[in-house]
């Protein structure tokens, strides 16, 4: 059968407009033009089934879980422990208890830094990082350090974004009680090794933690296979609602972790003497946790396994390897982070045009793209730059919106000649 | 387009390019760095102030358009002039940017090309990034200004 318009540009079988239409924010205008939207890693869009679930839940389940016998609150929990098996299934954990619901990455990285990291890391110890990180990768890291007395490292990267492996290596030394690396770069795009630097961790028997953020949306995610210690992600990124975020842990490391937040629903027992500790995932699950959010990212994941997980990896690649050629065939533009394996973000500037210049113009376009340091200052320093302009991809991107963002940037160009 | 165009007027553009009054003073100036953690734009005012006249005025720093543009013309604005005529023209400036002033913006001068950044609430900072590093300067002391 010979493809439909729609799908031409595209892989095969994955009707991109007729996904577009899932999502009615995409349907707008800005300053009159219709919407471009490649600030993906910032924020994805969300698909109608997850705004009518959030909906129905408010209007027909609402309750509080696991506290009253009545049936709504009975419905609540069911669908609260349904995401958690959802959530499991989809990054191939090996139990459900290894799933603990947080607001974000970011609350997911602080927990282990509070819990794991408190307790294993001490004066004089390590904790070793990349130069690629998100702020939200490196703030806990250091302010444990801080705390404990230990020392934070970071392992370098070559001119392309690649980490460099033979220092990463090197620097996993004896005193190394923990290691945290980003899956996929939110500036550059860049897509980790991460299966091999978790290896050479556990070489050493060094735990490690995976920031995820940026890889599940747009890469496959197996985390017994990475054999990852820890893996956190976000679910606004994941086309789910804010405040609502996973971290993985294995669970004998669960089981020995102490908990994070004291609260209801985390206690198995309390008096005023002592109390007992409820055991994972509730141990790390202090207090009403937003199961609105849970709710809509069940939909947001269901939404992603009916289109496939290979087949959106295979049109976003279409879609980066396109935005690539299109960009760097600009006289004047230079592409900052163009590492091998890339995915998601495409990371940019302009000769003669500051990053913020540039969203200003495409914005009056209608195209929103993300300029800044991108929560990654170490990472523009060591590029020697103040910012860059990024356009980051998502399943509902088409070829059409990249010539809109190189016509946009041609405008730009124009205005600033 | 239209009020892009009034936004990134031709002379905003040319001080862009060919700022102003770039670069250090030497000692015994007053200096003081701004900082705008939202873009990274980074600004270094530095001063001669004698007998309560600016007698000099030079900044540094790496920012868009607007805020390079914007320390320019503060510098070419307040040389010469007393610290408290500085200070009003401050007053005004941010009047106008931020689309609080009462419409006579005569006296502003060249300044007033900075008009169109009022449609541009994002860009308010950038405009405004100099004008406070410059105003924390006079008032002397050693942290960065930030504007957040
Ligand atoms: C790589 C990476 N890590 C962590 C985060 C933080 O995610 P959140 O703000 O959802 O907690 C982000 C978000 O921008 C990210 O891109």
């Amino acid at each position: 059968m010979p493809p439909r318009p729609a799908e031409i540009g595209s892989s095969a079988g994955f009707d991109v407009q007729r996904i577009r239409a899932d999502f009615p924010i995409l349907q707008q205008k800005i300053h009159g033009k219709p919407l471009v939207y490649l600030d993906n890693a910032a924020s994805t869009q969300k698909p109608r089934s997850v705004i009518d679930t959030l909906v129905r839940y408010y209007e027909e389940d609402n309750a509080n879980i696991h506290r009253g016998v009545h049936l709504l609150s009975e419905r609540a929990t069911e669908t609260y422990e349904a995401t958690r098996r959802r959530v499991q299934r989809f990054i191939n954990a090996r139990e459900s208890r290894e799933v603990i619901f947080v607001r974000g990455t970011t609350e997911a990285i602080n927990l282990v830094a509070a819990t794991f990291g408190r307790q294993n890391v001490g004066a004089g110890d390590d904790v070793l990082i990349t130069h690629m990180e998100h702020h939200s990768n490196i703030v806990p890291w250091q302010m444990l350090c801080e705390e404990n007395g230990a020392k934070l490292r970071v392992a370098p990267i070559t001119d392309a974004g690649e980490l460099r492996l033979d220092e990463f290596e090197k620097l996993l030394g004896p005193r190394t009680r923990f290691v945290s690396v980003t899956h996929v770069s939110n500036t550059l795009g860049t897509v980790n090794p991460v299966k091999h630097i978790v290896d050479m961790a556990h070489r050493r028997k060094i735990p490690i933690l995976l920031d995820g953020a940026q890889a599940i949306p747009h890469i496959r995610v197996d985390v017994q296979g990475l054999d990852c210690d820890f893996y956190a992600f976000s679910g606004h990124k994941l086309y789910g609602p804010t405040g609502i975020g996973v971290l993985y842990g294995k669970a004998e490391l669960l089981e020995r972790m102490p908990p994070y937040q004291g609260g209801g629903d985390m206690i198995s027992s309390v008096t005023f003497e002592k109390t007992t500790y409820n055991v994972p995932p509730y141990k790390f699950e202090a207090g009403t946790p937003n199961i609105a959010g849970t709710v809509g990212l069940d939909t947001a994941i269901q939404y992603i396994e009916n289109l496939g997980m290979d087949a959106i990896a295979a049109h976003e690649q279409d879609l980066l390897a396109y935005a690539t050629e299109r960009l760097s065939a600009i006289d004047g533009v230079t592409l900052i982070g163009t590492a091998k394996e890339r995915s998601g973000a495409i990371s940019f500037i302009l000769d003669g045009v500051h990053p913020h210049d540039i969203g200003t113009v495409l914005d009056q376009e209608g195209i929103a793209i993300r300029t800044g340091h991108h929560c990654t200052q170490p990472l523009m320093d060591r590029f020697g730059v103040p910012a860059t302009a990024r356009a980051a991809l998502a399943l509902y991107n088409t070829r059409e919106d990249i010539d809109a963002l190189i016509a946009g940037i041609l405008k730009v160009q124009e205005m600033f000649r | 387009m239209s009020d892009l165009r009034e936004l990134y007027q031709e002379t905003i553009l040319g001080h862009y390019k060919k700022p102003r009054n770039f670069g250090k003073l030497p000692p015994p100036s007053r200096h003081r760095e701004g900082y705008n953690p939202l873009c990274g734009d980074k600004v270094t005012v530095y001063m001669h102030v004698k007998d309560d006249v600016v007698t000099d005025i030079r900044f540094e720093g790496s920012g868009c358009a607007i805020s390079t543009a914007s320390a320019s013309m503060m510098t070419e604005a307040l040389k010469g002039k007393t610290v408290a005529e500085a200070e009003e023209i401050f007053k005004r400036f941010h009047e106008l940017v931020t689309g609080k002033e009462a419409g006579d913006n005569d006296n502003l001068g060249k300044l007033a090309v900075f008009a169109g950044v009022r449609e541009f609430p994002a860009r308010v900072k950038c405009a405004t990034l100099a004008w406070h590093t410059f105003h924390a300067a006079l008032e002397g002391g050693e942290q960065p200004v930030s504007t957040e």
